[in-house]
């Protein structure tokens, strides 16, 4: 059956895509969730993250776990960093302000970015790269394999986070109503803090896992864009919601661009997004009420 | 701070407050006609390609500065402007028979765009005008027997009142001219029940709603008329730069028309003009400052659009009201020179609490 293994080998692809597409719409949703930000600069941060684990891996050749765990907790503290100097001043401030300073400062990553690491495209040193799995013709990517897995591990690990400690259940709180949540004396500010360390470790993880797949360039950060809509589609504020949207997006680009004109798939995402938007503009796992007064 | 003590009910709709105003407006607009008469050639197509901002940035200050709602995909407005009036000269339309064309359709895309836009507020609104962007940026690629694609198209040149537009004294007198009418326009917009209703509900959706206001049509015709005015500039655009191609308008586009609105201050048209003169010095002094520094600093990639960013959170930052409030709060301090007070403009912040279930 040729037909089943072409509709499966394009799942594949798909879901590996849209596992990507997924961990960073995680990012905008946490972020999202708990402080009523939005962060148009996470896929920026996601190439920063596979920059900085392009350093450390083949220029300085630190082994790959080691080079993983670094890249984390490196990109964990400039999230915090730039939770504390940015966006610590705007709490408050209408949405709109927010949204147009992580626009600028998407471009500014870039533009350091390119400074640093220049406009060629890099390839990182991973252990996934290159090897492929033969399954009764099926052909599987050692590094799709390794997005998928690293998705659910993540997952995982956000879920009983956000389910069983302490500090997780106080995001939780901070992200229901802040001032209450500082009433009862949870730290607002370094809950915040935190989050953002979080989320931009997250978006380092999509980076280092998607640098196998698609090379590091300081514009790989523009897939943001369809991780935002992934996000939507999912409805906004939904964890689950942010992954599913993100694999609903990443399959129908793959089967969009097989079976419907060439081109069509980079526009997909946004059409599934207006539709979306028409259609039941609160996302598939809705978290908003109608606003009242 | 100067009170003018109104003895007939004509003030109250005068566009000019008092002879200041009027002295200090004329002289500008003497100085602005009499531009061709010391300005070198160059300096006067930028000039243009100012005025030309200027007229896009008052459709976006009408929609986002006065009626509050956000669009990432004005870019796609000045191209549709853009590609239909250069399409609509190639078939032998005469340019002053074409401009409103493009305009009317501008409106009539911005219109249906708007629609959505009821159903969504803030961020939602602004990500589906950004998607609105790149379908309609795929869109004029691919249509290639109309926009010719990739390659794009040349814009015919035409003839206003008889005299070649590619002159630059000529185009910068049409430019001149139709932004001087577009800033009427919003000026009285701005007076009439409309445009008091776009501020309505700008300062509070439900308030506006309760007296009467009709949110729907309030923010599609935002949209029309926003739309319409960036349209207008993108016809006169097609005729700047000659040449339609489609990567003459991306995302980057419609942010540094975000920039403009953004560090002009939101919510004046004085903004407008400021934002529109400072997002046509930058590349200049951006090209003076690459032979000034060190060669390194200029051959960083992204380096303009990551000045852009960066001027963007800097105004953000430490000063969200712009150039012009930051002119307001100078004038103030002269105006009331011992006793100006810091928190005359402090901002109330207000704390969120969310409207999720879960």
């Amino acid at each position: 059956m040729p037909r089943l293994m072409e509709v499966l080998q394009l799942l594949i692809s798909g879901v590996s895509q849209g596992c990507v597409y997924g961990l960073i719409a995680l990012g905008f949703v946490l972020i999202y969730k708990a402080t009523e930000m939005v962060n148009f600069a996470q896929g920026d941060i996601m190439m920063l993250g596979a920059f900085v684990a392009f350093s450390l891996g083949n220029l300085a050749g630190l082994p790959f776990a080691v080079v993983f765990v670094l890249t984390l907790v490196i990109m964990g503290g400039l999230g915090m960093a730039l939770e504390r100097g940015l966006l610590r001043p705007m709490i408050g401030e209408p949405p709109f302000a927010v949204l147009m300073l992580t626009i600028g400062l998407g471009f500014v990553i870039r533009a350091i970015a390119g400074a640093i690491w220049g406009n060629q495209p890099r390839a990182l040193d991973s252990p996934f790269a290159g090897e492929v799995v033969e399954l009764r013709g099926l052909i599987i990517g050692y590094e799709n394999i390794a997005i998928v897995v690293g998705t659910a591990i993540l997952c995982l690990l956000l879920y009983l986070f956000f389910r069983f400690t302490r500090i997780g259940i106080a995001m939780q709180a901070a992200s229901q109503n802040q001032l209450a949540a500082f009433y009862v004396g949870i730290p607002v500010k370094r809950v915040f803090s935190l989050v953002w360390g979080i989320s931009a470790a997250i978006a380092a993880a999509a980076g280092i896992l998607v640098a196998p797949v698609s090379l590091i360039d300081p514009l790989m950060g523009l897939v943001g864009i369809k991780a935002f809509a992934a996000a939507i589609v999912g409805g906004f504020g939904s964890l689950p919601g942010a992954i599913v949207g993100g694999l609903i997006i990443g399959i129908a680009e793959q089967f969009v661009g097989l079976y419907l004109p060439a081109g069509m798939s980079e526009v997909s995402a946004f059409v599934i997004l207006l539709a979306m938007l028409f259609l039941r503009p609160e996302g598939i796992f809705a978290t908003l009420q109608q606003k009242k007064v | 701070m100067r009170f003018v003590l109104k003895t007939n009910y004509g003030q109250d709709v005068n566009l000019f407050l008092h002879g200041g105003q009027r002295f200090w407006y004329g002289l500008l607009a003497l100085v602005a006609l009499a531009a061709p008469l010391w300005l070198e050639a160059f300096y006067l197509g930028e000039l243009a390609l100012v005025y030309i901002w200027a007229i896009a940035g008052v459709g976006l200050m009408l929609l986002v500065g006065y009626t509050g709602l956000v669009s990432l995909g004005h870019a796609a407005f000045l191209a549709i402007g853009a590609y239909t009036h250069a399409v609509l000269l190639e078939r032998g339309v005469p340019f002053f028979v074409s401009v409103p064309l493009a305009t009317a359709f501008c409106a009539l895309v911005g219109y249906v765009v708007g629609l959505p836009a009821l159903r969504m507020t803030g961020i939602y609104l602004a990500v589906a005008t950004l998607a609105f962007e790149r379908i309609a940026a795929w869109v004029i690629e691919h249509w290639e027997s109309v926009t010719g694609g990739h390659f794009g198209m040349r814009v015919q040149e035409a003839q206003v009142l008889g005299l070649p537009l590619d002159t630059p004294v000529t185009f910068y007198f049409l430019c001149l001219v139709v932004l001087a009418l577009c800033l009427l326009a919003a000026l009285n917009l701005l007076r009439s029940p409309t445009g008091r209703a776009f501020i309505a509900v700008r300062d509070s959706e439900i308030s506006a709603q309760s007296v009467g206001i009709d949110l729907a049509r309030t923010k599609c015709a935002s949209f029309a008329v926003s739309a319409a005015f960036t349209g207008l500039a993108g016809s006169l655009f097609a005729h700047k730069i000659g040449y339609l191609a489609p990567d003459a308008f991306t995302v980057q586009t419609s942010i540094q028309l975000l920039l403009m609105v953004v560090v002009g201050g939101l919510g004046s048209l004085h903004g407008v003009i400021y934002g529109a003169i400072f997002l046509g010095l930058l590349p200049q002094v951006i090209a003076f400052g690459r032979d000034a520094l060190p060669s390194w600093i200029g051959e960083i990639p992204g380096l303009e659009p990551g000045l852009f960013g960066l001027i963007l959170v800097l105004f953000l930052v430490f000063e969200p009201l712009g150039i012009y409030g930051r002119w307001v709060k100078i004038r103030l301090w002269f105006d009331e020179f011992p006793l100006y007070r810091k928190a005359t403009y402090k901002r109330q912040r207000s704390y969120l609490r969310t409207e999720r279930v879960r």
